[in-house]
């Protein structure tokens, strides 16, 4: 199956800034933020461990937002059919197959770092 | 921790998908070693037949190779058969062909050593070309044989003598069928169905000789020494015979088990005597499944009960010592390609019993169903099992038939699902037709997914090929196109009795009853109290149990958005693009000359490219983006219609008296009125209500959960109507006097539904569940009960705060409105 993923431009290793954008709480738990960027909507995820996760916002299969789905354990629920992503990875949850691009994201001071 | 040693007897189906099951649990528990007497991997047995047929190839049919085992880490030992468990030593000792001796230690040991075809006593058993039919070796002598000889007799015309003797027809071979019975397939099917079947596979160029008995298998002389060459019955006629087949039925192969001294029974029953824990009587560190095993005096001979006692053991050998093996219900179908016969429970008929049969000679189709005390204990069908699984299943659930009786016979579907041009029939579908319409999935990729991934159930079928994972209309044509590819193995699970997700092994029922009985207020409290076995659920329970807190502990319970799909929690419906749809209220469908300019200006202003007038009768903006949604809000000034929601979405109506010179009842003023006293309320699905002011029922009552129709009297009530993925006509409720009586009744049965319903079971699915009978004791007949019902349903609505208000408004908490807002890289 082909992914949206390879219509999009694919940022290298150095290409990138670590920025701020949010501090923890602003993220709910089991939820997630959009981050407006230059390469596309990203979305950063916050799960009960408060660890935090940053994938592009596009679903590998018909590209719906992902920040938008339902947040369990490490993994995310498309809002649109139901497919299930890796939230470190970006990989597809077998049997699905596809992958969608995972950010580089840290928190420290209870402040979200996003590079991009 | 040193491992424990788990050894596995018998490297079928049973056995191996007990290790399956045993790995999804507890992955690191035990060292696997597994002995199997075949030189092959784990094969699909019931796929034999195609094989045989020619319809399907060996490599097909492999579901574990050898791959599979060193992936998981597991030892296997092919081509080696046990000898002795010497239960003592707790060791197993295997010989090979050449001689070769292994032993193995155990500390729990897995017996699942199958069953061994039936020869019975005849002079020449012994004969070269005298098989039986197991495993793939017999199929591939059998192959063998239809390449190099001509005559082929089959004993025994059961379900697996009829596949066999269908391969080798397809095969270029002349067969004849004999049986001892009066007719074939006696256990499966009556008279009336095995004459039909018999005619269809005659005209096929079957032969059969029934009610005979062989006498003696005849040796002529063959290439390499004394080879069977014809069959003599007692009467002392011979028919020429190169090969025969013998399908005289199955006997549990128990003989090591036995011979290690664990109790196999003696009499009648005969086989691995296990309890329900599928531990044998004998010795607690031994464990038995499969066709091997006698449970509480059954030997099941079908591969569905298998796979049930798998998954039982496969929890006691993980140490979770939860769930018990009570038996099973089983039913079966013969896998003819293009012959369509199922058969299930006790149809030899009886005093207490009744029939109910229709028999198209001509058209080819036999269906009997066998009734006792209004229950549903066996059926017959030839030529259209589109119903099978459905009537199996009511057997199954014992479920009382008289009130659907009157077209119990012409099946589950006859008003039919939308989206597959009415077909109901897969067997009759070509591979090219779609099957299901949401995804675009045609039978022959659902088939290929089947065999190919050696998928067994509805839920595998779904997850693989996305068939019947949308809307779910066509799920009954998936379950046959499953029933017919893998025949008797597959068993339709009860929706009712099946765990909510792969999270929990706990039903919707169960769930309900423990969030109910004690008192679970939280998500977090709910799962650990009930053991969920994942951190926090998923995409399925999650939403379903946030349902079940909120609807059982109103104002107590702590409602979750982020366990609420994104649409109730964005308040707005998600589109394909990522944009949202929003629904402002409108009563009834009224609204005036200021709503309708401010849903004009706001279409202007944020540009919203649709503006559509919806089947609820509101006005519906779509288009919308995420961040514009709390200012398009305000500026409507309306409240939300919760069109996104599992909750109250429209009360529809019809002018009624107010205008129309046919209206009996002033439909319009209870609409508003119904509306306006469900608002915010939530439930398992959506909830659709109409009223109309007469009988031309313009506001369509008759397809809604709740439909009111106005007469001069008062007004006629109908409930569990369904106008979406399955038509379906609303049931009569009752007939009542007042406007305030419409209203008790209407929100008695619906807070009945919001109690009992399961999570996204429509109102038409749960009155099937339950019966119209109960519903209308709760809520008509018992008056008490009807109003603390009602009581119920005003006091989980109140104070409810339009949500649109409550985000829009100026000073709006963060947390409520950072969905909507966007952060900056």
């Amino acid at each position: 199956m082909t992914t949206e993923l390879e219509k999009l431009p694919v940022a290298t290793e150095a290409a990138g800034d670590w920025k701020t954008i949010c501090a923890l709480q602003d993220i709910p738990v089991l939820g997630a933020r959009v981050v407006h960027s230059a390469q596309g909507d990203i979305a950063v995820f916050r799960n009960a461990e408060d660890e935090v996760f940053a994938l592009q916002d596009r679903c590998a299969h018909k590209a719906g937002p992902l920040s938008q789905g339902i947040v369990h354990g490490r993994q995310v629920t498309c809002p649109l059919h139901g497919w299930k992503f890796e939230l470190a990875s970006g990989e597809a949850v077998a049997p699905d197959v596809g992958c969608t691009r995972a950010l580089d994201v840290t928190v420290a001071d209870g402040q979200v770092r996003l590079k991009v | 921790m040193k491992k424990q040693k788990l050894v596995l007897v018998g490297n079928g189906m049973a056995g191996v998908r007990t290790i399956e099951e045993l790995l999804k649990l507890a992955p690191d528990l035990y060292d696997v070693t597994v002995f199997g007497a075949e030189p092959h991997g784990n094969y699909n047995r019931i796929l034999l037949s195609p094989v045989l047929a020619g319809e399907m190839s060996l490599p097909e049919i492999m579901l574990n190779d050898l791959d599979w085992y060193r992936d998981n880490g597991i030892t296997l030992h092919a081509g080696r058969k046990v000898t002795k468990i010497d239960r003592v030593r707790r060791k197993v000792i295997a010989e090979a062909e050449d001689g070769s001796v292994i032993e193995a230690e155990y500390d729990r040991l897995l017996l699942a050593t199958g069953s061994v075809p039936f020869i019975p006593p005849i002079p020449g058993k012994e004969l070269s070309g005298v098989l039986g039919y197991r495993d793939i070796a017999d199929t591939e002598a059998m192959i063998a044989a239809a390449g190099r000889h001509r005559h082929a007799v089959v004993i025994g015309a059961g379900l697996l003598g009829l596949e066999a003797a269908n391969g080798l027809m397809l095969r270029g071979m002349d067969v004849t069928v004999v049986h001892l019975a009066d007719w074939i397939m006696e256990r499966q099917l009556d008279k009336a169905a095995a004459d039909m079947l018999q005619a269809s596979l005659e005209a096929r160029g079957m032969k059969f000789l029934l009610a005979r008995q062989t006498e003696a298998l005849v040796a002529g002389e063959g290439e390499e020494g004394a080879r069977v060459c014809a069959v003599r019955f007692r009467d002392g006629t011979e028919i020429p015979a190169d090969l025969v087949v013998v399908a005289a039925g199955i006997r549990p192969n128990y003989a090591l088990a036995e011979a290690a001294g664990i109790y196999c029974g003696s009499g009648r029953v005969r086989g691995i005597h296990v309890s329900d824990t599928l531990q044998t009587v004998t010795d607690p560190r031994i464990y038995a499944v499969g066709e091997c095993v006698a449970h509480r005096g059954t030997v099941y001979g079908l591969v569905a009960p298998l796979f049930e006692q798998g998954k039982v053991c496969a929890n006691h050998l993980a140490n979770f010592g939860i769930g018990r093996y009570q038996g099973s219900v089983t039913s079966t179908k013969l896998k003819v390609t293009g012959i369509d016969v199922f058969s299930a429970g006790d149809f030899s008929g009886g005093p207490d019993t009744e029939d109910i049969v229709l028999h198209d000679r001509q058209g080819g189709v036999y269906k009997r169903i066998v009734i006792k005390h209004n229950r549903i204990v066996g059926s017959v069908l030839y030529g259209d099992t589109a119903d099978g699984a459905w009537y199996f299943q009511l057997m199954k659930d014992g479920q009382d038939i008289h009130e659907i009786r009157d077209h119990l016979m012409f099946g589950q579907n006859h008003l039919g699902d939308a989206g597959h041009k009415g077909e109901n029939k897969a067997v009759a579908m070509a591979d090219t037709a779609e099957v299901c319409g949401c995804n675009g999935v045609c039978k022959g990729t659902i088939v290929k997914a089947i065999k190919e991934k050696g998928l067994f159930s509805l839920d595998e079928v779904k997850k693989h090929t996305k068939a019947a994972s949308s809307c779910g209309s066509c799920t009954g044509l998936v379950e046959q196109i499953l029933a017919s590819t893998v025949g008797g193995a597959y068993q339709a699970v009860s929706a009712y009795d099946k765990p909510v997700c792969a999270c929990t092994d706990l039903s919707h029922g169960d769930v309900r009853k423990a969030v109910r009985q004690h008192k679970l207020l939280t998500i977090p409290d709910a799962m650990a109290f009930m053991e969920w076995k994942t951190p926090n659920g998923c995409a399925t329970c999650r939403p379903a149990l946030n349902y079940y807190l909120i609807s059982t502990w109103p104002h107590e319970a702590q409602d979750d958005p982020q366990s609420r799909f994104i649409n109730e929690r964005s308040h707005a419906n998600i589109q394909k693009d990522g944009t949202y749809s929003v629904v402002p209220r409108m009563l009834g469908g009224i609204t005036t000359p200021d709503e309708l300019r401010r849903i004009a200006d706001v279409a202007d202003k944020y540009a919203i490219p649709t503006v559509k007038v919806t089947g609820g009768q509101r006005i519906d903006l779509l288009g919308i983006k995420r961040e514009d949604l709390p200012k398009v809000w305000k500026d409507l000034g309306m409240a939300s219609g919760h069109a996104y929601g599992k909750s109250i979405r429209t009360v529809k109506t019809c002018v009624g008296s107010e205008h129309c010179r046919f209206g009996t009842q002033r439909s319009m003023a209870m609409g508003v009125d119904l509306e306006k006293m469900l608002f915010g309320m939530w439930s398992p699905h959506k909830v659709k209500l109409a009223v109309s002011g007469c009988p031309r029922n313009c506001a369509e009552s008759g397809i809604k959960d709740v439909g009111v129709i106005g007469v001069d009297s008062g007004w006629e009530l109908y409930v569990a109507g369904n106008g979406g993925i399955k038509t379906e006509v609303a049931q009569f409720l009752c007939k009542v006097s007042t406007s305030e009586e419409v209203r008790e009744y209407s929100a008695a049965f619906l807070q009945l539904y919001r109690e009992e319903g399961f999570y996204l079971e429509r109102t038409v699915h749960y009155v099937h569940r339950v019966g119209l009978e109960h519903v209308k004791k709760l809520v008509v007949e018992d008056a008490d009960n009807r109003k603390a019902l009602y009581g119920r349903l005003l006091f989980a609505v109140q104070d409810y705060k339009d949500p649109w208000a409550e985000r829009c408004a100026d000073d709006a908490a963060a947390p409520l409105r950072r969905q909507f807002e966007t952060l900056e890289a």
